[in-house]
């Protein structure tokens, strides 16, 4: 198996009394795509915010590339090479589309203050070739839409795109994705299935927090099971389909949505295996 | 790939047409069919005539060499000495915008800065007989230094905090200036020179000077805000924590904005010095932040065409209202009242919008 690129140890964080991650333990590897899956409230995405660096787990190590970045400043993390996406949108809202993706490449701009007032021959290299960037981007994740119109007039579909053009431009060895395919329709998660299998392309680890098992199962490699913050299965979407453990927490949680899951998770376990993408 | 994009463009440029075309058309339909007044033929035009004379390239150098015309078109005292209010105060509208149009920090004690600038200089030139040129360097070290001092421990706070913090040090600046028997106490300091006469009417050179400072700082400013920095400006005002996700250390960002708009302050201070010949404490109160606040905010939080006018609105109404006597400043009131119930957006708001770079459209290539 490739390298591993991150490695997280027995990281834990408490809100109050509650520990929303509790010892959780997983390694990602180079360019590989993993889900985590669990139920609502399992510690997901507390887990991806102590990643990076948005909580500060109160335990644990988190090691990324060879580098220990437990509880550093998000932008630090960031700068090192891990991207996310957020649970709801976090867009720049006012601003263009092109600005939006532009945040992606702030920390490669090289461009001082006066470089900026003097519109030095500098300035204006990096302006192009940053705008030449953005589009590339957009055009990798298929954005068809005014690209000067300010993001917010854009449908929620296209934000998400956008998101992750965002992301992807920070031209991170690993990208975080928290549920991208809430809220879209059907063909668009078709869409981003095939998205997340272009990125994969690029040799970039994606790590997906989803509730859409029909996409998990489809895209992911191997799949960690989170339950009250601890991860109760890893292994193979195969493997995890027929774990009693992972059909024990779905069901014994009283949340009727994770009752619903676990039964499709239980229906696409039967024989023969394959599963399509719901679209 | 260059064909195309002109063609992409040509194409833009016919749809566009054709929307207007079309929206006449409606118009017309509209008015013969006698259905009430046709209320959306208004917006349309106005919002293609105002933002096209704002888009023009021409509009800054336009303004810029009218202001600089000035003394040819009127050149009597009373002009010229609030003419060079006006610009003073154009440049701290300018500066505070960085901060807080830019950045999206509510500062409500810019006036520090404004004070540290003119004290600054005021007492290298009184006291140690400098030229008033040559405290130019000791002032932006000040206003850096007061930027650091001041921004420090309160950009670590977000929004309230911040405003109730700056307000409390812009109180401090105020009253330390006048509790030092340094800086002049209550009576301040007097006799601060100019930058010199270059053979003109004095007040005249002054008026040049400053015109020529305030335009660079406009523009200055104004490039600034688009540049990479100017970006995550931005970005820190939309979003901190997705700024943070993109990499971009956020705390040292608002510290540049809150610097930035330090060093604007500061030298505006040098020319309100020069200009008044005499500070004191009560030069540098609340009411000046307040009303530098209220020129950003009534011009456009963010759009530096915006601010100009503002703070040219803000500080020439209460000249224009003059023959009004006793009313004037609540007619003044009033027009700000209305103003900001009509356009609570600002008289020239900022819009998103791409800069254009003289028909150079720079598109990749991937698909």
């Amino acid at each position: 198996m490739s390298e591993v690129l991150l490695d997280v140890r027995d990281m834990a964080v408490q809100f109050g009394g509650v520990r929303a991650v509790d010892g959780l333990t997983f390694r990602v590897h180079e360019g590989e795509v993993l889900s985590v899956i669990g139920p609502n409230g399992a510690g997901k995405t507390s887990a991806f915010n102590c990643i990076t660096g948005f909580y500060k787990p109160s335990g644990g190590t988190v090691t990324f590339g060879g580098a220990r970045i437990t509880g550093r400043r998000p932008a630090v993390i960031a700068a090192s090479g891990i991207a996310r996406t957020f649970q709801n949108l976090r867009l720049f809202g006012d601003l263009t589309v092109l600005d939006n993706v532009r945040a992606g490449m702030h920390v490669r701009i090289r461009q001082n203050f006066l470089d900026a007032m003097l519109h030095t021959p500098r300035y204006r290299r990096g302006e192009d070739a940053a705008t030449a960037e953005a589009h590339r981007w957009l055009d990798f994740v298929g954005l068809d839409h005014d690209r000067t119109a300010p993001i917010r007039n854009l449908p929620y579909g296209e934000q998400r795109r956008v998101e992750i053009a965002r992301a992807l431009a920070r031209e991170p060895r690993m990208l975080l994705l928290d549920e991208p395919a809430a809220g879209l329709n059907h063909g668009e998660k078709a869409q981003l299935l095939a998205l997340m299998r272009r990125i994969a392309g690029l040799g970039i680890a994606v790590v997906l927090i989803e509730h859409d098992m029909g996409l998990v199962m489809e895209v992911s490699e191997r799949i960690v099971v989170l339950s009250h913050g601890k991860e109760i299965a890893d292994g193979t979407p195969a493997a995890i389909r027929s774990d009693p453990a992972v059909i024990e927490a779905y069901l014994g949680a009283e949340d009727e949505e994770a009752h619903a899951e676990a039964e499709r998770i239980a229906a696409e376990a039967g024989p023969g295996g394959t599963t399509e993408v719901e679209s | 790939m260059n064909d195309e994009s002109t063609l992409r463009a040509g194409e833009e440029a016919s749809a566009y047409a054709g929307a207007v075309e079309e929206r006449g058309r409606v118009n017309v339909a509209l008015a013969g069919r006698g259905v009430g007044t046709p209320k959306p033929n208004r917006r349309p035009s106005a919002g293609r005539t105002l933002p096209g004379v704002l888009a023009s390239r021409w509009l800054g150098p336009g303004v810029a060499l009218a202001a600089l015309a000035l003394p040819y078109l009127n050149s009597s005292t009373y002009v010229i000495r609030i003419a060079v209010d006006a610009l003073i105060f154009v440049m701290l509208a300018v500066g505070l915008n960085i901060v807080v149009g830019y950045c999206g920090l509510l500062d409500l004690g810019y006036a520090a800065f404004f004070a540290i600038g003119a004290y600054t200089s005021g007492l290298l030139s009184t006291r140690y007989g400098w030229p008033l040129i040559a405290t130019i360097p000791v002032v932006v070290a000040a206003a850096v230094a007061g930027g650091l001092l001041i921004g420090g421990p309160t950009l670590r706070l977000r929004s309230d905090y911040l405003a109730i913090v700056t307000l409390g040090f812009g109180e401090i600046i105020r009253i330390t200036a006048n509790n030092l028997d340094f800086t002049g106490g209550p009576d301040g300091l007097y006799g601060i020179p100019g930058f010199g006469d270059f053979g003109l009417r004095s007040d005249i050179a002054l008026y040049w000077v400053t015109a020529v400072v305030v335009c660079l700082a406009v523009l200055f400013a104004g490039r600034l805000g688009r540049g990479r920095l100017g970006r995550a400006w931005r970005f820190v005002r939309e979003d901190e924590d997705a700024a943070e996700a993109m990499g971009i250390h956020t705390y040292r960002v608002k510290f540049a904005a809150y610097i930035a708009g330090a060093v604007f302050g500061g030298l505006a201070g040098v020319l309100f010095a020069a200009h008044q010949t005499a500070i004191s404490p009560p030069s540098f109160n609340f009411l000046w932040s307040a009303l530098i606040l209220m020129a950003v905010v009534l011009g456009g939080m963010g759009s530096t065409p915006g601010v100009v006018a503002g703070a040219l609105a803000i500080s020439l109404l209460p000249e224009l209202l003059r023959g009004a006597e006793n009313w004037r400043y609540l007619i003044f009131g009033l027009l700000l009242i209305v103003a900001m119930i009509f356009r609570p957006q600002g008289l020239l708001p900022a819009r998103a919008g791409e800069a254009r770079r003289r028909g150079r459209r720079v598109r990749g290539g991937a698909s």
